[in-house]
């Protein structure tokens, strides 16, 4: 179903958080709210699934306006950072729980609680309470108890912050899964741009209480409408340095931005710096560059090139990725 | 605690014994007293009988009530205000601790004010509303008084127990469609069960040892309380009967002990508050 958030504006008292933002999610398609924390992504979240209320603008679930709806009658499946399962049911009551409030007949409950509990694997634990779960484990019965309403709309608030790293990987792959099987448009808030990317079709990147940029994961790398969204994806980061000491000047351009990968010796020479920090990824390494002007430069290399700290290098950069900022911060 | 560590700690508990002994002899006399013919200044107990005891099959004095009357009374003057009190500060106490309504600052200032006012100092004040009320010297009158001046710590009691009710928990039981009300009940309720069970227990033992507001509000034979009626005892008579009085004390405490003995755990939460899943 498609959403669509229209000049939506939230205020907690005399603040305005959000100020007429504007979104749309196509059906069956996966977004990510990314920005840093206090940019209003949950704010936003919540207003969706009718937690907070919205001030002004139009929320439309497939065209039909619900802003005014209470929450309990938006079918919107959400799953909180924390799962908020609850404590005092078992897997299986705490999955069956919103068919209950349906008043469902205790037959086609069990059946739809089975169902899904084996679409996210966990049959084995119907029986248990929440705090004898995993991270894990509680994380894909929130899911399944968000999936089995069979919701317009599938909300997932930081669903990955809780878990560690292993997990978070595992996850990703599993709500990603779920969400192409179900076929359900989603909406992801996150911190994490690597979370964002890997598991979006397109990212919505707030700041500020409003879209910075809305692309897709792919063309929102590779042309950043700004400095900010330039810095904010990418790891390692994306160096900005002013142009002086790469001996590049272009008339408006203040900053340059210069990902890791687009300096090295594969691009030949003409930027030369001193090593002043390597950071062994394993894979790869990461090298910090001190330009003559005390500018940093980032570089990411296959491992093994054996360049130890306060090596001097002359290393080249790849002119078709550099990316060039006004005063203003906007991209040229 | 495994036994050498609590042999460890000897001399606190030496300097314990020797603090509660002058208690410890008190009820341990109460218990003899109640069961033989010990004289008021000897120690030594005499002839062991039952018979003051008498009480529980026979009035002790002519038109004295029976002690069952009192019990009852006693009785529905506990759990009736155990009852009220602990339904009003569900729902006050959930009201104050997640919904925002006008002048709810207003509501928890007055609760601490009222938590730790005085409220003897109003016994006046609600001796004059009971008798316009027409609610003078009987049970219900004094039932409602002492609902009204147990709820303020049965709202606050709860309300901390409603605090430690993660959000999330709420949030999630609107999105799968219930109501708020249902929540409260499904969801909200069974995490602050232990606070319910204890505030219960707290109130109806905090009803039935109040003597106070009976003896001054309700102090006629109809609506007497075992408190009163203990009292009564050793009022009007010239020879008071202390061997009676005490049996009748211990017959008077037994209840509360066993609730004790049966409850503790429950009743340790009041000071715990909140739950672990």
């Amino acid at each position: 179903m498609q959403l669509d958030l229209i000049d939506f504006t939230k205020r907690f008292g005399n603040t305005t958080v959000i100020e007429n933002m504007s979104l749309s999610v196509h059906s069956g398609e996966m977004i990510a709210l990314l920005g840093p924390s206090g940019c209003g992504k949950s704010t936003t979240l919540f207003a969706i699934c009718g937690i907070h209320r919205i001030d002004e603008g139009r929320l439309l679930f497939g065209g039909t306006d619900v802003a005014h709806l209470p929450s309990q009658s938006r079918n919107v499946g959400v799953v909180f950072q924390n799962y908020a399962l609850y404590p005092h049911m078992t897997v299986a009551e705490n999955i069956a729980f919103p068919l209950k409030v349906q008043k469902m007949n205790r037959i086609d409950r069990e059946k739809l609680v089975r169902k899904y509990a084996a679409l996210v694997h966990i049959e084995a634990l119907l029986e248990r309470r929440p705090a004898q779960l995993s991270g894990g484990q509680q994380q894909r019965v929130a899911l399944a108890r968000a999936l089995v309403r069979q919701p317009d709309f599938l909300l997932l608030d930081e669903p990955l912050a809780n878990l560690d790293a292993k997990l978070r990987l595992e996850m990703r792959s599993e709500i990603r899964r779920l969400q192409q099987e179900t076929g359900l448009t989603a909406i992801l808030v996150t911190h994490d741009q690597v979370e964002a990317m890997s598991m979006c079709d397109r990212i919505a990147l707030m700041n500020g209480g409003r879209i910075v940029q809305y692309d897709t994961p792919t063309a929102m790398y590779a042309a950043p409408e700004d400095q900010f969204v330039a810095g904010f994806l990418g790891n390692p980061p994306i160096s900005f340095l002013s142009g002086k000491g790469l001996g590049l000047a272009a008339p408006g351009v203040t900053q340059y931005g210069i990902r890791p990968e687009a300096f090295g010796p594969q691009f030949g020479e003409g930027v030369s710096g001193r090593i002043t920090f390597v950071e062994t990824q394993g894979r790869e390494d990461l090298f910090d560059v001190q330009l003559p002007t005390g500018e940093i430069l980032r570089s990411i290399q296959p491992a093994g090139s054996g360049i130890t700290p306060g090596t001097t290098v002359d290393w080249g950069l790849a002119h078709d990725q550099l990316l060039r900022f006004d005063q203003d911060g906007t991209r040229l | 605690m495994s036994a050498p560590s609590s042999y460890r700690n000897w001399p606190i508990l030496l300097v314990l014994s020797l603090v509660s002994l002058p208690l410890m002899i008190m009820c341990l006399y109460s218990v003899i007293d109640a069961f033989t013919d010990t004289g008021p200044g000897t120690l030594l107990p005499a002839r062991v009988t039952l018979e003051h005891f008498r009480f529980l099959w026979e009035p002790v004095a002519e038109g004295r009530g029976s002690i069952w009357t009192a019990t009852a009374n006693t009785f529905i003057f506990a759990a009736t205000s155990a009852l009220v009190v602990t339904m009003v500060s569900l729902t006050a106490g959930y009201a104050l601790s997640r919904l925002n309504f006008p002048a709810r600052g207003f509501f928890l200032a007055g609760l601490i004010v009222l938590h730790a006012f005085p409220t003897i100092t109003l016994i006046i004040a609600i001796f004059l509303i009971l008798q316009m009320l027409g609610l003078y010297d009987t049970l219900i009158g004094v039932i409602v008084v002492k609902t009204a001046l147990e709820l303020p710590l049965g709202i606050w009691i709860m309300k901390g127990f409603y605090d430690t009710v993660p959000w999330e928990i709420e949030m999630a039981g609107v999105q799968d469609g219930a109501s708020r009300a249902a929540v409260w009940w499904h969801l909200v309720l069974p995490q602050v069960q232990p606070g319910l069970m204890a505030l219960i227990l707290f109130s109806f033992l905090s009803g039935w040892s109040e003597y106070i507001l009976p003896q001054v509000l309700a102090p006629g034979s109809e609506a007497q309380v075992l408190s009163t009626y203990l009292n009564s005892l050793i009022l009007d008579d010239t020879k008071a009967d202390f061997n009676l009085f005490k049996a009748v004390g211990l017959f008077y405490a037994a209840p509360v002990v066993v609730i004790y003995l049966f409850f503790q755990k429950h009743l340790m939460n009041i000071y715990g508050g909140g739950t672990k899943g």
